[in-house]
């Protein structure tokens, strides 16, 4: 720890009083990104941070000046630390949590946080583990220093926690927290000590990205899914079209996702992506807790079903009791 | 090789869960619990393992209260040799975090020595999906996440595909090592009748936590459990006219 650093005073005034009373915390952000690109629940990451303490952030891969100059505008930043291994270029768990390790050890952070992303979960609890740490993941609101509440049971229920971990590694819900602003800090950047990258138990062999012109489902502001209502792969592409007239994100449930209608990265819900955008329109989704659990906090939501007890128009903001392959087609040519 | 499975006894998935006036939890008596889904495919991949002949014995391991015994009955049922039940009382079982059972089943692969350890990728009760990074932490093992399909390539290594964000990853991943499950890794079966049967006779050892010289304690303290707010009741409207007209008003289109 650098000692005892202040508040510059361009904090929003709410947060005056949560800042006098963690000023003396530091805390560590785990950049996400592909390599050419900041992951944006990054910066939902920085902001939830901001109400916790100072921030620095750790950027690892190879190449990645870029990322690193690009985070260190972030508003609050105080200073990145890059890590550039060939061992770090494909992030694999092992070898980022070691280097979270060693940076831990010698700057000893009072929190080691991320979005929550199945990259944060890869590698914050493999690192916790070494600090003899419990971590608390998925967090959606900050009480104060220890107290954080996490939804439980798929959303249903909400769980207030007080956490007494040495280290606090903590993981926020992007769609909980508003992204930090990309300009306005000035952070230092430095490099990582060197971990001890010896560990030779896993290798990366190769990746296959979704491709897609379409917005990301965790950014979108509209999102368009489809469930096992829709039929077949090939009925699908009705669901492309309205979210191309809407400029929105296609998402799936996970019924559409095992009956083989769309891939795995769509899947919306309790085991796939949380989503909260300002409009989400469900076509043929019966609305199980399970799909449910990832979208009820969206701003408006339209469900399209014929089935009119099904459990979506419970937590729909406007109901269409009619069958999607009539109503679909009509509602592109509207637009 | 050696295959360990850890499964959880969690409240069934299709229950709606309900929570306790007093804000400490939710209802848990008189609620149909199964095991947790992932930890079943878990097992599934585990005995499909050991009927291609890579595994030669596959331990169920489970811990909490006395009831979790069935939970470890349905896995020897399915095809697990032998089971151990890490026993805690009810009320203790509430409040064990990742953290702890990672360290219990770090003490269980001490000295059961398997070359493979299974998990789900989370429980469905609390949805930490930790577990398996922890366990894979304490013991610096390899850790390969969100599996969906799982190859032996040789007599030390396999190659794992895994669910990650943006689409899928593969790598190779050398023995002992911890693998968690997706969804998508395989179609768990059903446990016939005489399964069933037989799955009475099969060895369960009964452990508590201070046999693996452990002391239960706690680092998340649960203050309070809440109702989720409630949405407020919809509209339904007639047609796809009335649909653009009312999306229109609230100006998201």
């Amino acid at each position: 720890m650098n000692g005892i650093r202040f508040f510059s005073g361009h904090l929003p005034k709410r947060y005056d009083i949560l800042q006098i009373a963690f000023r003396f915390t530091s805390t560590l952000v785990l950049a996400e990104h592909t390599g050419d690109k900041l992951n944006p629940i990054t910066l939902n990451a920085v902001n939830a941070a901001l109400k916790l303490g100072e921030i620095s952030v750790l950027v690892a891969g190879t190449n990645i000046t870029n990322i690193a100059e690009q985070v260190a505008k972030v508003e609050q930043v105080k200073r990145v630390f890059i890590a550039d291994h060939e061992k770090l270029k494909h992030q694999l768990p092992e070898y980022v949590a070691k280097t979270v390790e060693t940076l831990q050890k010698q700057y000893k952070f009072d929190y080691i946080v991320a979005g929550a992303s199945t990259f944060s979960r890869d590698i914050l609890p493999r690192a916790a583990a070494q600090f003899d740490s419990a971590p608390v993941t998925d967090i959606i609101a900050i009480h104060n220093s220890d107290t954080f509440t996490r939804p439980i049971y798929a959303g249903n229920a909400l769980c207030k926690i007080k956490t007494t971990a040495p280290v606090k590694f903590l993981t926020f819900r992007g769609t909980a927290f508003k992204p930090a602003k990309e300009s306005g800090g000035n952070g230092k950047i430095e490099k990582v000590p060197e971990a001890d990258f010896s560990f030779d138990g896993v290798e990366f062999l190769s990746q296959e990205l979704l491709k897609s012109e379409r917005p990301d489902l965790q950014s979108a502001k509209v999102i368009v899914s489809g469930g096992r209502g829709v039929g077949s792969a090939d009925n699908f592409k009705i669901i492309y079209e309205l979210a191309d007239k809407l400029k929105a994100a296609v998402g799936a449930s996970r019924a559409a996702v095992d009956a083989g209608y769309v891939s795995n990265e769509l899947q919306v819900g309790q085991t796939g992506k949380v989503v909260a955008p300002e409009l989400y329109i469900a076509v043929g989704i019966s609305g199980a807790i399970q799909h449910t659990a990832g979208m009820k906090d969206s701003k408006i939501i339209v469900a399209i079903n014929k089935d009119s007890d099904a459990p979506i128009f419970e937590i729909a903001d406007i109901g269409l009791k009619a069958d999607l392959h009539k109503v679909v087609p009509e509602l592109i040519e509207a637009l | 090789m050696r295959a360990l499975v850890a499964v959880k006894r969690v409240i069934d998935y299709a229950i709606k869960i309900r929570v306790k006036p007093d804000k400490t939890g939710v209802i848990k008596e008189n609620v149909q619990h199964s095991m947790n889904p992932f930890d079943e495919i878990a097992l599934e991949e585990a005995v499909r393992l050991k009927e291609k002949q890579i595994v030669k014995e596959v331990v169920a391991v489970s811990l909490g209260p006395s009831k979790s015994q069935e939970t470890l009955r349905t896995a020897l049922a399915k095809g697990a040799d032998r089971a151990i039940h890490v026993e805690v009382e009810e009320a203790i079982a509430e409040k064990i975090e990742p953290l702890l059972v990672a360290k219990i089943l770090k003490r269980i692969a001490e000295t059961e020595k398997p070359d493979l350890i299974f998990l789900g990728k989370q429980a469905i009760d609390d949805d930490y999906g930790q577990t398996a990074q922890l366990l894979a932490g304490l013991l610096s093992w390899p850790q390969a996440m969100y599996a969906s399909v799982i190859e032996q390539e040789s007599d030390k290594t396999f190659i794992v595909t895994r669910e990650v964000d943006g689409g899928r990853e593969s790598i190779r991943i050398k023995i002992p090592a911890v693998i968690s499950a997706d969804l998508r890794l395989n179609e768990p079966r059903y446990a016939t009748l005489p399964n069933i049967m037989k799955a009475k006779n099969k060895p369960l050892e009964k452990k508590k936590p201070s046999d693996y010289g452990i002391e239960i304690a706690q680092q998340t303290q649960i203050l309070e459990v809440t109702e989720p707010p409630v949405r407020k009741f919809g509209v339904f409207v007639e047609d796809v006219p009335s649909l653009v007209t009312k999306l229109k008003e609230m100006g998201v289109v």
